[in-house]
């Protein structure tokens, strides 16, 4: 297949390995990567902020970006769930309401791609170290994405994957939530971050960047032994 | 015994926990969210608490075949009777008529309040009892009772400690669960003369003891109800403690007070209903005591309220009814599931919120109910997480609603300096080579804006770090790969 | 738009001189003109509820009956055995106690046996067949709630005193376990929830599966009378509102005591 690639707008200036490791994936896989750079963001900010008017024309710009690609896949939960669910809301009962549904049927997480699209949990990977799994809140519940990536991380060589007391709770980041209401979002850092930090483990793995940056915000500010790490990079590290 | 002692000690009035003036009621949340996030002790109690209920809620959901067959079985019932209410009120009300109880209508809650003053006065009460209603809540009807020289006496347990304690509820469904048993022995000694004692058992035995004589002597009892069945003109009251039976048992004259949206159509929604009221508010099976009320006594019966009375309240409902965007925030059974599951209830406690109802659902119906611009700090107070929205029995879209309200906020009263900011933001991203200057210009000057202190940015840096900005962004590293070498990123 | 603007304002003038309860139906009929979208849901309910129109008035078609739905709920035993089995069980989990007893003598011993070792003043109980045999050779006073229909003789004070009431049921459910009464057909509302403890005596043909097939029981058993108070009641009272920590007899009785006969005869 040619995927084009989906890189969130902070993947793109913050965590280009991301992107980077997603690509190195698929490309193993023996299907073809593009990029094309006339993406930029996909509105989630100004849309979970209510102003809609606004998050709609870069919507519409997005759609038009990805016109006629095979297939989109993104390293993000929360981005893949604002095209793929929330696209077809913001545009309904507009002209664009056709193209956005078509881009929806057409749009994936990267876990969820490689398991349910392309059927393969086995990427050759190897990780020798201790991790726990993050659900990232719009991949498991606007997506319902919850046992691909823990079937793609088991079989990965030499890892350890065990399950923190609270896979499912939210990280606190939410976008804008995060410094709108920073109070609440530390705390929510805290009991996720504690839950996770409690597993002892060397990485945290999540499909969710922003999730990342939260999570590595709090650890990091908190002096706990664990960081994240994204999903695409542990399954970058090839066996031999 | 008088049943003045509990309320008349307390100095607090509902209205201490709530804003003083409604545009100043984000402010206090956000003050009020800060110091309780601080309390870890408080956090850690409550977070306890929850523990055992997300077990037993477990082991109840397994025992359904099909739990989430069941919720839409669940939803369709409240969906259909919500929808119908043109049709299934008037047919409520001529089946609960007819049976001998006697239906008020109250478009406020002023009105309600009256109302229920109005019977109290003509039932000449001395003494009444009061078991659990959040309506009642809604409408401050304890401090209406008490200013008219009523004492009433809350019954349930968790709500006459609060009651003791001139707090309103924390929880819905769990009114005191951030209350400490030492706390609690303090509260009876100090208001019934016990001693003190660690023991829950004891705590409870002294409640019940003290009670036993209220529910005696009082001639008006006052109850909330569960559900309204249309098709027999009955109530549905659902408890664990047995109050609210010796409320609508004892008392010469029964008040039931209801929100309109309660109604459903058969007598049989109830056995999805109640199995899952209890499955998702307390983990249990079934909850201790369901009861049907028709009327008052009816002859042959030995015992029971020769009156009973039905106060209907809209108070803003119909105003949710006429969007069916959210119209089915109406179908909420307040089982408080959401509120259980929600990580900003757990970390800013159920007091935060300044009003009645909590918790996600309380996010979404309050700005309906209170004023969108006042109120919509609510809405934003939350992360989208959609694990609310998972625990609804009966599949209300609660978490999206909250994004609805913000859109409304954003479309009635929105903020210049956000519209400017999303309007930049559009300019930005419509613009790839403005999208990559803009990032290659935060990346560079990174570390300055940290130093900086400017507003966002400082707000995230106060408890959390940021990773040190890469060299390059993925545009450029791809742009490069690509120039170099055709051949995949594998090799 | 404008058209609803003035249906609006005419509807608004209208009810500033109506009473409150044609204010709020006016209210309900204006809110209710445009439809609410039929909730997200799985396969299965969507097959069943096919029927309904779009503006979501029933087509005639009741809407997912409870027959539909029964196969999603717990269970509550396909033969009297298992619906006996469930309900033991239940009945143990809510700490409740239950005898299964040959005959009304050896019922009648054990409540002997239990007023006798807890020393019990005076048992209150309802004019039944199942109950008044059950009284026989009891050593201490009895209340009887229903006796004075004429008069009213029911005494709150006497009953608060008692320290056991016994009443009969209308059903037991094996479903959650769960006893069945009403004010008209066991004694009243208050002598099932007063007393300390709370005797039921049924016999084992008035277990039903599930709360359903009691409702449903109920409704045919009243012909349109329904009693002015019907109870499910699922164990002693109970609250968890200290701690989270369960506690049994906050209100109503502290100990729940099910006492099953075989079948009485056709």
């Amino acid at each position: 297949m040619n995927v084009s690639l989906f890189i969130p707008c902070f993947v793109d200036q913050m965590s280009p390995q991301v992107g980077l490791a997603v690509a190195r994936v698929l490309e193993r896989l023996g299907h073809t990567c593009e990029f094309r750079s006339g993406q930029t963001c996909c509105g989630q900010p100004s849309f979970n902020s209510g102003y809609w008017d606004e998050a709609r024309a870069v919507a519409i710009r997005a759609i038009s970006v990805f016109a006629g690609a095979e297939v989109v896949v993104g390293p993000s939960g929360s981005c893949v769930a604002m095209m793929r669910v929330f696209y077809p809301q913001l545009l309904k009962d507009t002209p664009h309401e056709t193209a956005a549904l078509d881009l929806a049927s057409r749009t994936f997480e990267f876990g969820e791609f490689l398991v349910k699209q392309l059927g393969v949990t086995d990427v050759g990977a190897r990780f020798p170290y201790r991790v726990t799994y993050h659900d990232g809140c719009h991949g498991l519940r606007e997506l319902r994405v919850k046992d691909e990536p823990r079937q793609l991380l088991e079989a990965v060589r030499d890892i350890t994957l065990v399950e923190c007391d609270e896979p499912e709770s939210c990280c606190g980041f939410g976008g804008l939530f995060s410094v709108k209401f920073p109070m609440i979002s530390t705390a929510m850092a805290e009991v996720k971050g504690g839950s996770l930090a409690r597993t002892d483990c060397d990485f945290i793995v999540s499909s969710d960047p922003s999730c990342q940056l939260q999570l590595d915000g709090w650890l990091s500010r908190n002096r706990k032994k664990p960081r994240t790490i994204h999903l695409a990079e542990v399954l970058a590290g090839f066996d031999a | 015994m008088s049943t003045k002692a509990p309320t008349t000690l307390t100095n607090a009035s509902p209205m201490v926990f709530e804003a003083k003036l409604p545009y100043l009621a984000k402010k206090k949340f956000l003050h009020d969210a800060a110091e309780h996030v601080r309390d870890t002790g408080h956090r850690e109690f409550v977070q306890k608490a929850l523990g055992g209920y997300y077990k037993s809620r477990d082991v109840q959901k397994s025992r359904f075949h099909d739990w989430e067959s069941a919720r839409d079985a669940a939803s369709l019932a409240k969906w259909s009777a919500v929808n119908r209410l043109d049709e299934l009120l008037p047919r409520f009300e001529a089946n609960f008529t007819a049976n001998g109880g006697q239906l008020h209508w109250a478009r406020d809650a002023e009105e309600a309040r009256t109302i229920i003053l109005q019977l109290v006065h003509k039932a000449k009460a001395k003494a009444i009892i009061k078991s659990k209603c959040m309506t009642s809540e809604e409408i401050h009807l304890n401090a209406a009772l008490e200013k008219d020289g009523y004492g009433v006496v809350e019954s349930d347990l968790g709500e006459f400690i609060q009651q003791l304690r001139g707090e309103p509820p924390y929880h819905f469904v769990f009114p005191c669960m951030h209350v400490r048993r030492e706390e609690i022995s303090d509260l009876f000694g100090k208001f019934l003369g016990t001693a003190p004692t660690n023991s829950p058992e004891e705590l409870t035995m002294i409640a019940r003891r003290h009670m036993r004589q209220l529910y005696v002597d009082a001639d008006v009892g006052i109850t909330g109800a569960n559900f309204l069945v249309a098709e027999t003109g009955q109530i549905s009251i659902t408890e664990n403690e047995g109050n609210a039976r010796l409320t609508a048992a004892l008392p010469r004259v029964h008040i039931s007070l209801s929100g309109i949206e309660k109604v459903i159509e058969h007598l049989d929604d109830l056995a999805v209903l109640l199995p899952m009221l209890a499955t998702a508010g307390a983990g249990q099976q079934m909850t201790c005591y369901n009861t049907l009320y028709s009327g008052p006594r009816r002859e042959g019966e030995c015992d029971g309220p020769e009156e009973m009375h039905l106060v209907l309240l809209d108070n803003s409902r119909t105003a949710i009814l006429a969007d069916p965007e959210q119209r089915d925030s109406l179908h909420c059974i307040r089982c408080g599931a959401c509120l259980n599951v929600c990580p900003i209830f757990k970390n800013v406690g159920g007091f935060t919120y300044g009003t009645t109802y909590q918790g996600p659902i309380g996010s979404v119906i309050t700005p309906h109910l209170r004023g969108l611009a006042d109120w919509n700090h609510l809405s934003g107070a939350s992360s989208l997480c959609g694990a609310c929205t998972d625990a609804c029995p009966v599949r209300i879209d609660i978490h999206h609603h909250l994004l609805r309200n913000r859109r409304n906020a954003a479309q009635t009263s929105p903020s210049l300096l956000e519209t400017i900011g999303h309007r930049l933001f559009v300019i930005v991203a419509s613009r790839p080579w403005l999208f990559a200057l803009g990032g290659w210009l935060f990346r560079r000057t990174l570390g300055l804006l940290k130093v900086m202190r400017l507003p966002l940015l400082r707000d995230w840096l106060a408890t959390r770090d940021l990773p040190p900005a890469p060299r390059q962004s993925f545009r450029a590293e791809w742009a490069k790969i690509r120039k170099t070498t055709d051949s995949p990123l594998s090799k | 738009m404008e058209r609803d603007q003035g249906l609006k304002a005419s509807v608004r003038k209208a009810v500033q001189g109506m009473s409150a309860r044609d204010t709020i139906m006016a209210r309900v009929c204006e809110a209710l003109r445009l439809p609410a979208p039929m909730p997200h849901m799985k396969s299965h309910a969507l097959e069943l509820s096919a029927g309904l129109n779009a503006d979501g008035k029933s087509s005639g078609l009741t809407i997912l009956p409870l027959e539909a739905a029964t196969p999603w709920l717990p269970d509550g035993g396909d033969t009297p055995e298992e619906q006996l089995a469930l309900l033991i069980d239940n009945l143990e989990k809510l700490r409740a106690s239950v005898y299964q007893v040959p005959n009304a003598t050896v019922a009648a011993e054990i409540i002997l046996r239990l007023a006798s070792e807890r020393d019990w003043k005076q048992v209150a109980y309802h004019g039944h067949a199942l109950v008044e045999q059950l009284l026989a050779g009891l050593p201490c006073a009895t209340y009887r709630v229903d006796s004075g229909l004429e008069t009213d003789t029911f005494n709150k004070a006497t009953l608060e005193s008692c320290d056991a009431g016994i009443t009969a049921c209308e059903a037991i459910v094996s479903q959650t376990g769960s006893i069945l009464v009403s004010s008209s057909t066991c004694g009243g509302r208050s002598l099932s929830i007063l007393p300390h403890v709370h005797i039921v005596v049924a016999t084992h043909a008035q277990i039903v599966a599930t709360l359903g097939d009691a409702l449903h029981e109920a409704k045919a058993r009243h012909n349109g009378r329904m009693p002015s108070m019907l109870s499910f009641i699922t164990g002693p009272s109970r609250t968890g509102d200290i701690e989270r920590i369960l506690v049994l007899g906050a209100h109503g009785p502290k100990e729940l005591i099910l006492i099953l006969l075989p079948d009485t005869g056709p």
